[in-house]
């Protein structure tokens, strides 16, 4: 009998567990440990951000649904690995703390044969002086933040039906953000709502973002054919926003918020200010800040972690300039170097390099949208190390399946403006999601599978995508046959 | 030029980055919403990420 614990039960954990425990036999056991009651499907958060959703139409709790299909739920915080044991006991454990209702505030050793680090990123609010939610700007990070930025989008909406002017800023908060395509899905969905408000005419939308250009994504860009063109996205990005009346800032690293103002440095040293009434910003990502000890209690945190607090895998983080990055030093198997039954999936590994290129201020700040970390690699992860975990608790001396983000695609469908029959979406497909220079000399990408178009279709996808990852993650009847 | 003719304003679109960005021509609006293209678009769009999801998956 073998016991898996995941820890994180985001998409990547919890399509890791769902699989382990459709592969592990009955006697093996997977325990789940999460600090949240709840699944949340955070592509739709945007939506609930504009108020066309419900905090609840996002997610669901996930007891019922482990207890249903025999997988152990602890509703916990991950503290600190123990991956030797003890001194008196080998036994690898995870020291955890409650935060169940009842239990709150209560540790315990979790036991493990195999641990899959799915916790995800720290929502670090932090790195800027007064970002983020109960600060003075919201965010879309969390169902929760989203309902809130929800009502406060509405209370200004009613107040520029009373005639009032208010000016929107959107965008990423601080220099090394990533997720600059939900920054984006943000803005256009609540250009849209304004319109549908009746009250654009009140309104002054404005992007702010830490990219060098618009449509950068935290993945160096990309390229389409088109029209009889080859079209690198900024200049779909950029037509977007002047078709919607949205204007840009670029290359900008937000250094402070206060209750209607921001302050930033752009790229090119500059000190500048904006005002705003209702301000989006989202926070970088780090590592939810786990700790490692070894068998004699000696903090062994350095070699299991990345200074940013994600976890090292078989990546090549041997630092190196732009021009030498390379696709295979992207991990494959997302093993730990140092505990082969340790493995980190989804956002929890720390990536060898950013993807695009890196970008530093003449006072030394770095100004760069950092590595993408969106939903499909996320999952496929998550897949790929169940599957190798079942193998090896089978008898196979490794990991036996791959996932590398060099070597798979992702599709993207970015919501801009919800409505069934006037709605439109940006899907996008991108493959491979690390540029690979050696397989496509000229773009990195391969561009009879890599695309990217607006309209209704799009808008249709987002939909049909939002029931059927829901559907998929109760782990309703066939959820298995959905691909990730 | 009269007192009572106002002077002409500045024009401004060349000073804003929005200037210089792509716009979509009136067809390409249309095309975005018109129904019957927007269908072949989801058949098309959503057979092409069945191949990328199949290629991503392969590679496992």
């Amino acid at each position: 009998m073998a016991r898996v614990v995941v820890l994180g039960a985001g998409i990547s954990g919890h399509t890791a567990a769902a699989f382990l425990r459709k592969w592990l036999g009955k006697n093996d056991e997977v325990t789940v440990v999460s600090p949240l009651p709840h699944y949340n499907w955070i592509p739709s958060n945007i939506w609930v951000g504009v108020g066309l959703l419900s905090e609840e139409q996002v997610i669901f709790p996930l007891a019922p649904v482990y207890r249903k299909h025999g997988i152990e739920f602890k509703q916990a915080r991950a503290l600190a690995l123990h991956p030797e044991g003890t001194e008196s006991n080998p036994q690898p454990f995870v020291e955890v703390e409650w935060t169940l209702e009842g239990k709150t505030g209560q540790r315990e050793n979790v036991p493990y044969d195999f641990l899959v680090n799915a916790t995800g990123p720290k929502l670090n609010f932090g790195a800027t002086e007064g970002l983020g939610p109960g600060k003075n700007s919201l965010s879309v990070c969390t169902a929760r933040h989203a309902a809130e930025t929800a009502s406060a989008f509405l209370e200004n909406v009613e107040r520029m039906k009373r005639g009032e002017r208010r000016r929107f800023v959107v965008g990423t908060g601080h220099g090394m953000c990533t997720c600059e395509g939900a920054a984006l899905e943000y803005v256009v969905n609540l250009e849209f709502e304004l319109r549908a408000h009746g009250v654009r005419d009140k309104a002054d939308v404005v992007f702010l973002t830490n990219e060098y250009q618009l449509g950068d994504f935290g993945m160096d860009g990309l390229h389409i054919r088109r029209s009889g063109y080859i079209t690198p996205s900024n200049i779909l990005a950029e037509s977007l926003f002047a078709e919607r009346g949205i204007d840009w800032i670029t290359r900008a690293h937000v250094k402070k918020v206060e209750a209607g103002h921001a302050w930033y440095e752009t790229l090119a040293g500059e000190d500048r200010e904006i005002s705003f009434d209702m301000a989006m910003l989202l926070p970088p990502f780090a590592g939810v800040g786990l700790q490692a000890f070894g068998r004699q209690g000696e903090d062994i945190t350095a070699r299991v972690f990345a200074p940013n607090g994600f976890m090292r895998v078989d990546a090549d983080y041997v630092p190196k300039p732009y021009e030498q990055w390379r696709a295979c030093d992207w991990p494959r198997y997302y093993q730990s170097p140092v505990y082969k039954n340790l493995f980190a999936a989804g956002i929890a590994f720390a990536p060898p390099h950013p993807v695009s290129r890196p970008f530093t201020s003449p006072r030394g700040t770095p100004i760069f949208a950092a590595p993408p970390r969106t939903g499909m690699p996320s999952a496929m992860i998550g897949k790929a190390v169940a599957r190798s975990i079942a193998d090896m608790l089978r008898g196979a001396p490794g990991p036996t399946h791959t996932a590398s983000m060099a070597e798979m695609g992702a599709a993207c469908v970015a919501s801009a403006g919800a409505n069934p029959l006037k709605g439109t979406a940006a899907a996008m497909i991108v493959y491979p999601i690390i540029p690979d220079y050696e397989r496509y000399p000229e773009y990195g990408r391969d561009l009879h599978y890599t695309m990217g178009e607006i309209g209704l279709a799009g808008h249709w996808i987002k939909i049909v995508l939002h029931h059927m990852f829901l559907y998929k993650a109760r782990l309703r009847p066939g959820w298995s046959l959905i691909p990730e | 030029m009269s007192a009572e003719t106002p002077s002409p304003k500045p024009r401004e679109p060349q000073t804003m980055p929005s200037f210089f960005a792509a716009r979509p021509t009136r067809l390409t609006l249309f095309l975005r919403n018109f129904l019957p293209w927007q269908m072949w678009r989801f058949t098309w769009i959503n057979l092409k990420m069945l191949i990328i999801i199949r290629r991503s998956h392969r590679s496992q």
